[in-house]
């Protein structure tokens, strides 16, 4: 019992020091940051978050991030329900197949997809829109939420089904009253997971907007700027990109653990 | 019943269709033209395709991938599935610890490679000073073999949270029961654990060793800040050299070619893997 905590704890350590050196050096100035290696700020000071929250650029690209990162979970519940339903409840020809070609997708190379994705998006008007950003990760985010919801809705009984229908349910009734409330956790697990890997995802962000929809790191690359790198500057704003993520799964923490308890992921 | 089937993938579909069906086309149209920006594509048939069979960075950073998933499957998983039975089941230490893992997993792509790269590095962290204390010359800038264990760790870092809730979640899933009939027929530890805990866990650890086999092939982001593929090329890995090539070489044709040949590797690659999970101790998991 004793070994397993201490264990658990190292490994929790092993976790927070990077991220603790990141907070830490971004309370110090550029010039102790590169002379100085202290484990608390020698001169606190809060100069480089004022330099980042006093350009709009930087504000307005969080909330863009945010926007398309909802609609393609949004996108990623409403189209893989449904077709994880059909995977999990009936067998046709080439079933498996499907799956796993839907999968294949999940692995074509992010990096690759840059230039072609552009051209598309550019060509159907949608460059620069929250939405181009939001159906091209959907290229890896549905299928993984068809394959995650899959798992949950298996472990929901077939016969259930059945027997809703064999008390007069109609489909949308069924799915609404009984089948939604059942595999709520799994669509929380399966948003957590689709935020997760579009939220972190930022090549094709960038590569699909200009201006008006453009996210996090293009604010990033900026402070390298005319004074050339400044470690301030940058260490902070990678703090500011944590933070999302980390005041979302404090807010979800409850449904996190009762998902995850639910199992069958 | 079967149509009802088709009509319930149908919106999944089309949406993965449209953003993979028309790239994917559009790729393996480049790869089989020569074509130098600013002037006329040539079609050049599978020139490109042979030109990268004697491409030896290319070749190379193929070995060194297969060399990273390998490594990083092998301390990954168990790492991931040991914190998850070390997690509490309930209470508020879980809560925390949830909320912990979570963290690394939410940080964008470059901001990882930039954590590690601010944490290790000699004119910004406080690696090399440790390290050096114990008498350990760490340089990840110059020295191969450091610059390698830095990857593996920062990799390490990212992505055990995610194998750990994985594995927790399915941890969940084992009915008590389970644990009590183990332990009236006095199974060790050890055989509980092998043989109750393992086999349940089968489907989710088939999903954790994908996953990451798949995405440890598309690393980039964190690579491309934390060592850039360097020193020299002994961290180039195969989508480092092959976005090079497509965005920024010169023929885009040749890394277009690249991309399939690329894409083909993982896509095979989980194939086999899919299929041995798949066939391991066949029958636990019913329809």
């Amino acid at each position: 019992m004793k070994k397993k905590h201490i264990g658990l704890i190292i490994y929790i350590a092993f976790l927070l020091i990077p991220l603790y050196w990141m907070v830490n050096c971004s309370f110090k100035s550029t010039t102790e940051i590169m002379t100085k290696l202290t484990w608390i700020p020698e001169k606190f000071t809060l100069e480089n978050y004022i330099h980042i929250f006093s350009n709009v650029v930087w504000r307005s690209s969080f909330v863009n991030s945010l926007i398309y990162v909802s609609i393609n979970v949004a996108l990623c519940i409403l189209a893989g329900v449904p077709a994880a339903y059909a995977f999990s409840r009936w067998r046709f020809r080439g079933d498996k197949h499907l799956f796993f070609w839907l999968l294949t997708n999940r692995m074509a190379p992010v990096a690759i997809f840059m230039i072609p994705m552009f051209q598309l998006y550019s060509n159907l008007g949608l460059f620069d829109t929250h939405l181009a950003v939001a159906l091209c990760h959907l290229v890896f985010n549905l299928p993984l939420s068809i394959w995650i919801l899959e798992g949950f809705i298996s472990g929901v009984p077939k016969e259930l089904d059945e027997t809703a229908f064999i008390d007069g349910l109609s489909f949308s009734q069924f799915f609404r009253k009984i089948f939604f409330p059942l595999i709520r956790p799994g669509i929380g697990v399966t948003a957590f997971f689709c935020f997760l890997f579009s939220w972190t995802e930022l090549l094709l962000a960038r590569t699909l907007t200009g201006v008006s929809a453009k996210p996090i790191v293009v604010a990033l690359t900026r402070s390298q700027g005319a004074e050339g790198w400044n470690w301030g500057v940058l260490i902070a704003a990678g703090v500011l990109t944590m933070l999302p993520g980390v005041v979302m799964v404090y807010f979800i923490r409850n449904y996190i653990a009762k998902g995850f308890a639910m199992g069958r992921v | 019943m079967k149509n009802r089937a088709w009509l319930f993938l149908a919106p999944a579909l089309m949406l993965v269709s449209l953003s993979a069906f028309v790239p994917i086309m559009t790729v393996i149209n480049y790869s089989l033209h020569l074509l130098f920006p600013g002037s006329i594509p040539e079609f050049y048939g599978l020139a490109n395709y042979q030109e990268l069979l004697q491409d030896e960075i290319f070749l190379e950073s193929i070995k060194r991938q297969f060399l990273f998933t390998a490594q990083i499957l092998l301390i990954e998983i168990p790492l991931g599935l040991l914190v998850a039975l070390a997690m509490p089941v309930k209470g508020r230490w879980l809560t925390l610890i949830l909320v912990l893992l979570g963290i690394p997993l939410l940080i964008p792509l470059p901001i990882v490679g930039m954590v590690w790269r601010v944490f290790t590095r000699a004119d910004l962290g406080v690696v090399p000073e440790i390290l050096g204390m114990v008498g350990y010359d760490y340089r990840p800038v110059e020295h191969v073999i450091d610059a390698w264990i830095t990857t593996i760790v920062m990799d390490v870092w990212h992505w055990v949270p995610l194998v750990a809730l994985l594995c927790f979640a399915g941890l969940q899933t084992i009915p008590e029961p389970y644990y009590q009939a183990a332990k009236i027929d006095g199974a060790s530890q050890w055989a509980t654990f092998r043989y109750v805990t393992l086999p349940r866990l089968r489907y989710v650890l088939i999903i954790a060793v994908l996953l990451r086999a798949m995405d440890s092939f598309n690393i980039y982001s964190e690579v491309f800040v934390l060592t850039g593929g360097g020193p020299g090329n002994t961290t180039n890995f195969m989508s480092l050299y092959t976005s090079s090539q497509a965005v920024g070489g010169t023929d885009l044709g040749y890394g277009a070619a690249l991309s399939m040949t690329y894409l083909y590797i993982v896509v095979m690659l989980c194939y086999v893997l899919y299929t041995i999970m798949m066939n391991m101790g066949k029958g636990a998991r019913q329809k």
